[in-house]
């Protein structure tokens, strides 16, 4: 026991080193929160695309080859960032937008924003698509033999049903994107993973700080949890 | 051509597969204003398609179709506002799950028609009442039984005050003893004068409420007549045939 406590003396008080997890945890907070808004505005503009192109590009095709045109080019280069963004590992894209995009650039966590966020964009993509397009299409023809024109069949009717079922799909790719911003030390930026690790460095007992940095994580992600399970019941509360 | 048509159907052709299968091979139709017109046929004729080609719902591969005048499948008008006149009932009721039942009747009035809440609360409740779900506005779809949905629906599409309801097979996905209740709710449209176009399995409705039944088979129009001709006295082998099947 007083060898815990000794152990807990060395890691987290002598040196002050607790300071560095509190820093290492805004870090974390920060790219994972930024990343988290521009990784749903990402994947949302490219599930309108591709859904629009799925669903209603044969009737846009007939009515406007323009707009069909530039949605068809739209199409295309959205399939092209999914599909490398999904089949590189998150690690190497950091590592390149770092080290080659935005070489020289001072601002490590501004990139690291930018670069999980283009990650995560490209699965919150598919996974709005994925809702879009299990909604039944029953629902779509309801709106349009109402009058509806596609645009408000998606906005009135289709989108609030869409929120409802990706919602656990959703947060758990929040979920992924906060732990995966451990990797954040490639690029030098001192996280929580990071902060752990170098207290780890500077004591050479590994114990106490990893831990505590996985109980933090582990805390994180049941806050989350806990939070959208709350607003998963409130939704269906307006059902039945 | 009298003054009362309100829709036009000429030479409508709906193909797959660039020719291959023809869902619809070349059909005319006219629909006048106040009429109930019964498309019979066996399952796979071709009836549904062309009912959903009637608001554009399936795209026509070649053919016009004139509504009051207008040609709906000229891409450079605008379907959606066609639609708004053109009421259409489905097979499994396509209900919105997460409004309520007066949500769903007013949605399309308050946003298209620009009605405010009031007023199309106004009309749905009195359409509800029709259908005797006057205290039913609050619940949402899931807690009403099939009939219930279907009558719903009805009065859904209603509430846009369209000149034309099309039926696309409305009693098929119901229960047996809910079949009456929707069907006693169309009879009682078709005799206030609602134009109506309807694709059915009911024999004893289209016997009884049908203007004019037509029978199709493969994507064309068999034969087409008085449902006393269409049911007493049929001319082709096709109709003879499926009237023995389903009667």
């Amino acid at each position: 026991m007083s060898d815990l406590v000794a152990q807990f003396q060395l890691n987290f008080i002598d040196g002050d080193r607790w300071q560095l997890i509190v820093q290492g945890l805004g870090r974390t907070l920060v790219i994972a929160v930024f990343a988290v808004v521009i990784g749903v505005a990402i994947g949302a503009l490219l599930a309108i695309i591709r859904s629009t192109y799925e669903k209603n590009g044969e009737d846009m095709k007939k009515r406007s080859k323009g707009r069909y045109a530039l949605l068809s080019v739209l199409n295309f280069f959205a399939k092209i960032y999914l599909t490398i963004i999904r089949g590189t590992p998150v690690v190497v894209q950091l590592m390149i937008i770092y080290f080659i995009i935005f070489a020289g650039s001072n601002n490590d966590t501004l990139v690291a924003v930018i670069a999980f966020g283009i990650n995560s964009g490209a699965y919150v993509a598919e996974i709005i698509r994925g809702g879009i397009m299990s909604i039944d299409e029953g629902q779509f023809e309801a709106g349009r033999s109402l009058g509806f024109n596609y645009a408000q069949t998606m906005i009135y009717i289709i989108i609030p049903q869409v929120f409802k079922v990706i919602l656990p799909t959703l947060c758990n790719e929040f979920i992924v994107l906060l732990k995966e911003t451990s990797v954040a030390g490639y690029i030098g930026i001192m996280d929580l993973t990071k902060a752990g690790d170098l207290i780890r460095g500077r004591t050479f007992s590994p114990f106490m700080p990893l831990i505590a940095v996985a109980l933090i994580y582990l805390v994180m992600v049941m806050i989350l949890t806990a939070l959208v399970g709350r607003l998963e019941r409130s939704l269906r509360k307006n059902e039945r | 051509m009298n003054d009362n048509v309100l829709i036009q159907v000429k030479d409508l052709k709906k193909h797959y597969n660039d020719g291959e299968i023809k869902a619809l091979d070349g059909i005319n139709m006219e629909i006048d204003q106040g009429e109930v017109v019964v498309i019979i046929g066996p399952s796979g004729s071709g009836k549904s398609t062309f009912l959903r080609s009637l608001n554009l719902l399936e795209m026509p591969t070649s053919g016009q179709i004139l509504v009051d005048g207008v040609d709906i499948t000229n891409p450079k008008i605008d379907i959606n506002l066609h639609r708004q006149k053109m009421g259409m009932v489905f097979q499994h009721f396509n209900l919105f799950p997460n409004m309520t039942i007066m949500k769903n009747m007013t949605l399309a009035p308050m946003k298209l028609l620009g009605k405010s809440k009031e007023e199309a609360e106004a009309k749905a409740k009195e359409l509800l009442a029709v259908v005797g779900l006057e205290d039913r506005g609050d619940a949402y779809p899931n807690q009403l039984s099939g009939g219930q949905k279907q009558r719903v629906a009805i009065v859904r599409a209603l509430c846009m005050e369209p000149e034309i309801l099309l039926f696309d097979e409305p009693t098929s996905a119901l229960d047996p003893e809910m079949v009456g209740e929707v069907l006693d709710v169309m009879k009682k449209l078709a005799e206030d004068g609602m134009t109506m176009a309807v694709v059915t399995h009911e024999m004893g409705f289209a016997r009884e409420v049908a203007s004019r039944v037509v029978f199709m088979d493969d994507g064309v129009v068999i034969e087409e007549n008085t449902p006393s001709e269409i049911f007493e006295n049929p001319q082709s082998d096709r109709l003879k045939n499926f009237l023995a099947k389903v009667l």
